[in-house]
């Protein structure tokens, strides 16, 4: 009880600190928070990012030149990405946005996998029903992800209650933007997530914007992590540039969600370097000054890379022969990807349903004799028989 | 009419609506129960056998789901305590608050709850309160639930998810207890869509909708919740999907309906026989998608004229699905233009519901005029 008749003022209260393990020059700020990490992890964790920065560049070309129909791209987050993969159990089951192809390659998704879905073809296991960057992998314990946003975040609530009851020690990751945090979808799932006790990461990528928005149009309070507590979630702002950070605080939400069969919730803070996808010019709406500070003066990888150089693991080398390598790869599959035909069009009927209702069955048979009779007018040669 | 009465009590004890909170509810001698219950005899098991009512039977079903299958959770708004319609009673005790429990009010949450048990391997059953309030959760249904395996090629599915919700008329539920959405759903290829006309069916139906490979929305008609019993076997069976049932066979008209309306147009075809010597066959459809052609069609090529019925709205009802359909596989054989007898283009209204649902009058004035025409 209170006498004071006061209302608290959100103004009042501090701001959430923002966890750092290394400053932008890649220097660690505290030893005892600095990762045990070996020294091959490093060097592969940080090849993974170029790794990514590298296939994006030349699909992000590749779609100017009209060869596969939308991209979109992670620049100024490959720390967010990389450093919470790596401290996930690769059997950890991922929620994805549609932002963090960089999970699915460190857990083994090939260059060629992301050509073909991108381009459709025979080779995607969706056999190209959806849009570019829509990729999942049931190996790889990555659900497949969809563009309505945030209605991935309540399903992956009843994904990690299933895997608390199946006692599998086994969390869940769920990635989503600030933007979508706005969504109905995201308040359904942080509260259902704290009442019923599901061992599950939010974890929230806050790049400043939604497409246009900017984020002092999408929330007024103090971001995504504010809105934690008041779930009775426990939660983290970390630097989403800093990969340490990222690392150490997803490895302890990790830790913390199967230990005590709770969620927690983590806002990386980054920057969208690159524009919103091929279909946008961000330019209409944000200064170039502005992504250049970003893209130089705090960008995740040369962070990390300063803080491999410190450690003698990396040098200019080893970049150019592996960024070579990178790009011949990327090419190898691109050609690869674009000469293999797409899939049979008759594996647009499949998989509406486990099996085919008869009122299916009969459109299938109409599209066949149809086809036969006016094949000519159709893009046959492009599609497998 | 007890058992309407105490129907009445049961929705005034569990829903706190304002208006249905008053002592003597001014609205309990005007609605007599616009149909009578026809029972079910076409019981598809063997086996011991006990009079249930609706709810009593889905309790029963859900109960030997939980029984049978240690991932199956149920879950929604009050199915801890056994429910606002009792659909759940006992469940939590006998089977543990992990399996059955509350969850936050928030329809859009339970269904994405739901595909994500469904996706990681779990039997998810759901409840919506109301059928009225499944709408917060049409984007989770129609973009997610229904499109979940097709969009990956089968890396992940949400087939062990079935929703249940309480739907259709019930005397003074007005536009939030009283509506079919039943036809906003079947225009979403991906999902099932069932609904039973009595404690038989309903049991049967919903154990196929549980164990089915496929996302199932199980519609059941509130009314029927205590005023529908049947002698229904206690073991387990199911009633499958995507199959009619013929209810009373007939020669002159066939009339087509599903949940509730069953039951009404049973009468009309009583009424039909016995002060018009019209022959009349009933079709119960029970499920709406993917719907029974077969059945149907062979019913219309009989009889050659066609009455379909359902309380929702007319326009775009799922009514005028059978009808297209129905006229063109069937034309050469129809000799009346199809008739629908449905509930009007309003809302759901309060005080005139008996001048808006497609009362057995209605359907009987129908029938005389198809069979002039």
């Amino acid at each position: 009880w209170t006498q004071n008749l006061e209302f608290l003022q959100p103004e009042k209260n501090p701001t959430i600190p923002t966890y750092r393990v290394m400053d932008v020059h890649g220097n660690i700020l505290d030893p005892k928070q600095e990762p045990k990490l070996e020294d091959s992890f490093l060097v592969d964790l940080y090849k993974a990012m170029v790794k990514l920065s590298v296939t994006e560049k030349i699909l992000y070309e590749s779609q100017r030149q009209g060869r596969i129909s939308f991209y979109m791209t992670s620049f100024g987050e490959e720390a967010t990405q990389f450093g919470s993969a790596a401290a996930l159990s690769n059997k950890d089951l991922v929620y994805a946005q549609y932002r963090e192809t960089g999970v699915l390659l460190w857990r083994g998704f090939t260059i060629e996998n992301i050509i073909d879905q991108c381009y459709g073809n025979d080779n995607d296991v969706a056999k190209g029903k959806q849009m570019p960057l829509h990729y999942g992998s049931k190996a790889l314990h990555f659900v497949t992800i969809s563009s309505p946003l945030a209605t991935q975040m309540p399903q992956a609530v009843g994904s990690a209650y299933a895997l608390k009851r199946a006692k599998e020690s086994q969390c869940v990751a769920v990635y989503f933007g600030e933007g979508a945090a706005s969504e109905g979808d995201a308040h359904a799932a942080f509260n259902f997530a704290a009442v019923l006790q599901a061992p599950i990461i939010f974890f929230c990528r806050n790049n400043g914007y939604a497409i246009s928005t900017p984020a002092y149009e999408q929330y007024s309070g103090d971001g995504i992590a504010s809105k934690g507590v008041g779930y009775g979630i426990a939660t983290i702002r970390v630097d989403g540039n800093d990969i340490l950070a990222v690392y150490n605080a997803t490895k302890a939400a990790r830790e913390y969600s199967l230990s005590d069969s709770r969620p927690t919730l983590i806002e990386a803070m980054t920057y969208r370097v690159g524009h919103h996808s091929t279909s946008d010019d961000s330019s209409a709406y944000r200064t170039e000054e502005e992504v250049k500070h970003w893209q130089e003066q705090n960008n995740p990888i040369y962070r990390f890379r300063k803080y491999l150089d410190g450690k003698q693991l990396w040098d200019n080398a080893l970049q150019k022969d592996y960024e070579k390598q990178i790009r011949s790869e990327v090419m190898g599959a691109l050609k690869k990807g674009e000469k293999t035909k797409k899939p049979a069009w008759i594996e647009m009927f499949k998989d509406v349903y486990s099996k085919a209702p008869s009122s299916l069955e009969k459109q299938k048979k109409y599209l066949t004799q149809h086809i036969q009779k006016f094949a000519e007018h159709y893009p046959l040669n492009s599609f497998k028989e | 009419m007890t058992a309407w009465k105490s129907s009445l009590t049961l929705f005034l004890r569990y829903n706190n609506v304002s208006l249905l909170n008053c002592k003597k509810p001014h609205f309990s001698r005007r609605n007599a129960a616009h149909f009578t219950y026809h029972p079910d005899t076409n019981v598809p098991a063997d086996g011991e056998k006990h009079k249930l009512n609706m709810y009593q039977a889905i309790t029963n079903a859900l109960d030997l789901a939980l029984e049978k299958d240690p991932t199956a959770v149920v879950f929604g708004e009050d199915v801890g305590f056994g429910g606002v319609f009792r659909c759940t009673m006992g469940l939590q005790q006998k089977y543990g608050k992990d399996r059955v429990f509350n969850t936050p009010l928030c329809e859009q949450g339970i269904v994405g709850f739901g595909i994500g048990l469904a996706v990681s391997g779990a039997t998810a059953i759901s409840e919506i309160q109301f059928a009225d309030y499944i709408f917060p959760a049409f984007d989770q249904l129609v973009n997610e639930a229904a499109k979940y395996r097709y969009r990956c090629g089968n890396e992940f599915n949400c087939g062990k998810l079935t929703v249940r919700a309480p739907c259709g008329a019930v005397g003074h539920g007005a536009h939030y207890h009283s509506q079919s959405p039943e036809a906003y759903f079947a225009h979403t290829p991906g999902l099932k869509i069932v609904m039973p006309r009595g404690p038989i069916k309903a049991k049967g139906l919903l154990l196929a909708c549980i164990e089915d490979e496929d996302p199932c929305i199980f519609f059941e008609p509130k009314v029927l919740y205590r005023s529908a019993v049947d002698e229904v076997p206690i073991g387990h069976f199911t009633v499958p999907l995507g199959q009619a049932d013929v209810v009373i066979p007939g020669s002159d008209v066939t009339v087509i309906g599903w949940g509730t309306q069953v039951h009404v147009l049973c009468e009309v075809a009583q009424m039909a026989k016995e002060q018009h010597n019209i022959s009349c066959e009933v079709i119960d459809l029970m499920t709406i998608l993917p719907w029974d052609s077969e059945t149907i069609f062979k019913s219309v090529k009989k009889t050659g004229r066609v009455i379909i019925s359902h309380e929702a709205p007319l326009t775009c009802g799922f009514g005028a699905e059978l009808a297209t359909t129905i006229q063109e596989e069937c034309f050469l054989n129809l000799e009346a233009p199809i008739t629908r007898v449905t509930g009007f283009d309003t809302p759901f209204p309060h005080i005139f519901e008996p001048f808006y649902i497609p009362t057995k009058w209605r359907c009987l004035e129908a029938v005389l005029d198809i069979v002039k025409f």
